[in-house]
C-alpha cells in the first residue's frame, strides 16, 4: 500500500451545541485522489477548515508526513507542503497570474526578508511560476492582472497556485464551483493528472467529477463519516444511498 | 517615460531642485518648500504603511515627534552635532514604532486605527507634561543641528537641498522596498490575507518591520521639523497632524510613494495659500478635501492616469 501522507484520527469539533466534526478518521496516501462528498451542512469545509489550520478542532489529531500538526498554524503546515485551494477562489487580484504564482514560489525559496531586488525580475522565481502555469494551461494569460481573468482561468490559476508550493498534498475545496460544462471537463483532467504525484483531498458537488476522479471515497453525514471505500462500493452502500444518493433520487 | 509613478517624482524632483534658482530664493518660500518637503517625507513613510501595508495608522504623528523630541532632549544637553542628532532621532522614532507595533499589529481595520490613535495621544501627552522641555508651551531651538560643528543647516539653501536629498532617498528606499520580496509580501498580504497565509506567510514579521521602518522615517523627518521650525511643541504629536498626513497619503492618492509627495506638497501649499488669502480658511479647506475624496477617486496621481 502507498504511504500515507496526511491522516486525521479522532477529529471533533462543535460549534455551540451543534455537532459539525464527529469521531472523524480518514487518511490519504501518495498517489491517489481521496474524495469528500456529502450533503449540504454535512461538515465539509469545516472539515477542510481544520486539516489546514484555519480552525482548531477541539480533539483529535492531524498527522503529515507522520507528523503531528494538530497544534500549527494555516503557514506553518502550508511551508510544510500542504497547500489548499478556495471554494471561493482566493488569489490577489491585482497581481498578475504570473505573479500570483511566483509569490507561491517564493514562499518556499529562499528568504522574503530581501529588500532591495526588484521581485517581479527575479528569474529563478518567475521560471518555476511559468512553468506551474504551464501546467494547469495558463501560460499564455502569465501578464494578464487576476482580476481580468475569468472565472474558470482563475479556479485554474488557483491550482496552478497550489502546484507552485510545490506541495506533498492538495486540499481542493469544490476545485469546479462556478465553472461551465466546458470548464468543468478541463479542471477534471487538469486533476486527474495531478493524482500521481500528490495526496490529494477533495471535496466536491459535482458527483460525476468525484465518480471519475475519485480513487476513494468517504461520506460525510452530519458531521461523522458513514462511509469510505472505492467508487464501486460507495454507490453499493445502503447506508449512503439513504443518507445522501437517495435524495437525488428521490428528486 | 508612461509611468507617472517614476517621471512624475522625477519632475517633481527637479522643480524642487531648481526652486531656489528661478526666483523662489527669498526666506519664506524656502521656508515653506522646505515644510512641504519634510512632510512628503512623512507621508512617504506613511504611504509604506497604508498603501503597501494595508496599516491604516492614525498615529504617524507621534513617529515624527520622537525624532523632533530627539533634537530638543539632545539640545537641552547640549548636543546639537549631526552624527548624534540624527540617527538618535531616527533610532527613538523606530523603537517607539517597535514596541507599538508589536502590540497594534496583532489588530487590524479599525482597531488598528483606533490602537494606534491611542498611543499617538500617549506620547503627546506624555510630552506635554515634560515641563524640562517646556510642556505645553514647546521648546524653542536657538540653534539648528550643527555638522561637524559647523552650522551648515542655518544656511536655507544647504537647508533646502538636504530636505530634497533625504526626501529622493525616502521615496526611492519605498519604491525599491515595495517591489522587492519583501514588499510583494507586504502587499500580498494586504489585498488577501488568507491566500497570504495558506501560501505559508505569517504577516505578523513582516508589517511590523514595514511599521518599523515608516516609523524610522517618520523620526528623520520629524529632526527635520524641528530643525525648520527651530522650535517643537507637542502639537506636533497631535492627533489632527497624524490625520493630515493621511489626508495626503489618501488625497495623492494610494497607486504609489508618487501619489503621497504629490498630495503632501498639494496639502501643504493649498493650506498656506488659503491661510493667507482669508481669515477662515478653514471653511473652504475642509469643504475642499471633502469634494476631492469624493470625486478623486484614485487621488491626484489617479487624474494623471486618466489624462
Amino acid at each position: 500500500m502507498a504511504e500515507t501522507i496526511l491522516a486525521l484520527h479522532g477529529l471533533r469539533k462543535s460549534f455551540g451545541g451543534l455537532l459539525v466534526t464527529d469521531d472523524v478518521t480518514l487518511d490519504v496516501r501518495q498517489g491517489e485522489i481521496h474524495a469528500l462528498i456529502g450533503p449540504n451542512g454535512a461538515g465539509k469545509t469545516t472539515l477542510i477548515h481544520q486539516v489546514s489550520g484555519t480552525l482548531a478542532p477541539d480533539a483529535g489529531r492531524i498527522r503529515f508526513l507522520g507528523e503531528d500538526i494538530t497544534a500549527l498554524s494555516m503557514p506553518a503546515r502550508a511551508r510544510r507542503g500542504l497547500a489548499r485551494s478556495f471554494q471561493i477562489t482566493s488569489v490577489i487580484p491585482s497581481f498578475s497570474a504570473l505573479e500570483n504564482a511566483a509569490l507561491a514560489v517564493q514562499a518556499r525559496q529562499g528568504s522574503s526578508f530581501r529588500f532591495f531586488r526588484a521581485a517581479s525580475r527575479e528569474a529563478a522565481l518567475n521560471a518555476e511560476a511559468i512553468a506551474a502555469l504551464a501546467e494547469v494551461g495558463l501560460d499564455a494569460r502569465a501578464a494578464t492582472p487576476a482580476a481580468a481573468l475569468s472565472h474558470g482561468e482563475r479556479r485554474q490559476l488557483e491550482i496552478a497556485i497550489a502546484l507552485a508550493m510545490r506541495p506533498r498534498a492538495l486540499l481542493l475545496d469544490e476545485p469546479l464551483a462556478g465553472t461551465g460544462p466546458e470548464e468543468a471537463e478541463r479542471l477534471i483532467r487538469l486533476l486527474s493528472g495531478l493524482r500521481a504525484r500528490y495526496a490529494v483531498l477533495l471535496v466536491e458537488h459535482d458527483m460525476q467529477a468525484v465518480f471519475a476522479l475519485a480513487d476513494r471515497i468517504s461520506v460525510l453525514a452530519q458531521g461523522r463519516v458513514i462511509a469510505t471505500g472505492t467508487p464501486d462500493d460507495i454507490r453499493a452502500d445502503p447506508a449512503v444511498r439513504e443518507a445522501y444518493l437517495g435524495e437525488d433520487e428521490a428528486a | 517615460m508612461s509611468n507617472p509613478r517614476l517621471w512624475l517624482p522625477l519632475l517633481v524632483f527637479a522643480g524642487l531642485a531648481a526652486a531656489p534658482f528661478l526666483g523662489l530664493g527669498q526666506g519664506h518660500s524656502l521656508t515653506l518648500l522646505a515644510r512641504g518637503m519634510i512632510f512628503g517625507l512623512a507621508a512617504v513613510s506613511l504611504m509604506l504603511l497604508v498603501g503597501g501595508a494595508g496599516l491604516v495608522s492614525l498615529g504617524h504623528a507621534a513617529m515624527m515627534g520622537m525624532g523632533a523630541y530627539a533634537v530638543v532632549v539632545l539640545d537641552h544637553a547640549g548636543m546639537t552635532e549631526a552624527w548624534m542628532v540624527f540617527p538618535a532621532g531616527i533610532l527613538a522614532a523606530a523603537l517607539f514604532a517597535l514596541l507599538t507595533g508589536a502590540i497594534a499589529i496583532r489588530t487590524s481595520g479599525v482597531h488598528f486605527i483606533m490602537i494606534t490613535l491611542a498611543f499617538g495621544q500617549m506620547a503627546f501627552f506624555t510630552t506635554s507634561s515634560l515641563a524640562l522641555y517646556g510642556g505645553d508651551d514647546g521648546y524653542t531651538l536657538f540653534n539648528r543641528t550643527e555638522v561637524f560643528g559647523a552650522r551648515w543647516l542655518e544656511n536655507r539653501l544647504v537647508f533646502h537641498f538636504v530636505c530634497l536629498g533625504l526626501l529622493v532617498a525616502c521615496w526611492a528606499l519605498v519604491q525599491v522596498l515595495l517591489e522587492s520580496r519583501f514588499g510583494r509580501v507586504l502587499r500580498a498580504s494586504r489585498e488577501n490575507e488568507t491566500r497570504a497565509r495558506a501560501l505559508g506567510f505569517s504577516p505578523y514579521p513582516y508589517r511590523l518591520l514595514a511599521y518599523v521602518i515608516a516609523g524610522a522615517m517618520g523620526g528623520l523627518a520629524g529632526v527635520l521639523l524641528a530643525n525648520s521650525a527651530e522650535f517643537v511643541a507637542p502639537a506636533y504629536l497631535a492627533w489632527q497632524r497624524s490625520g493630515d498626513l493621511l489626508f495626503m497619503v489618501i488625497l495623492g492618492g494610494l497607486a504609489g510613494p508618487h501619489g503621497a509627495l504629490v498630495g503632501a506638497l498639494a496639502f501643504v501649499l493649498v493650506e498656506e495659500w488659503l491661510s493667507h488669502a482669508m481669515e477662515h480658511w478653514r471653511l473652504v479647506f475642509g469643504p475642499l478635501l471633502i469634494l476631492c475624496v469624493f470625486f478623486l477617486r484614485g487621488g491626484i496621481v489617479g487624474l494623471l492616469r486618466r489624462g
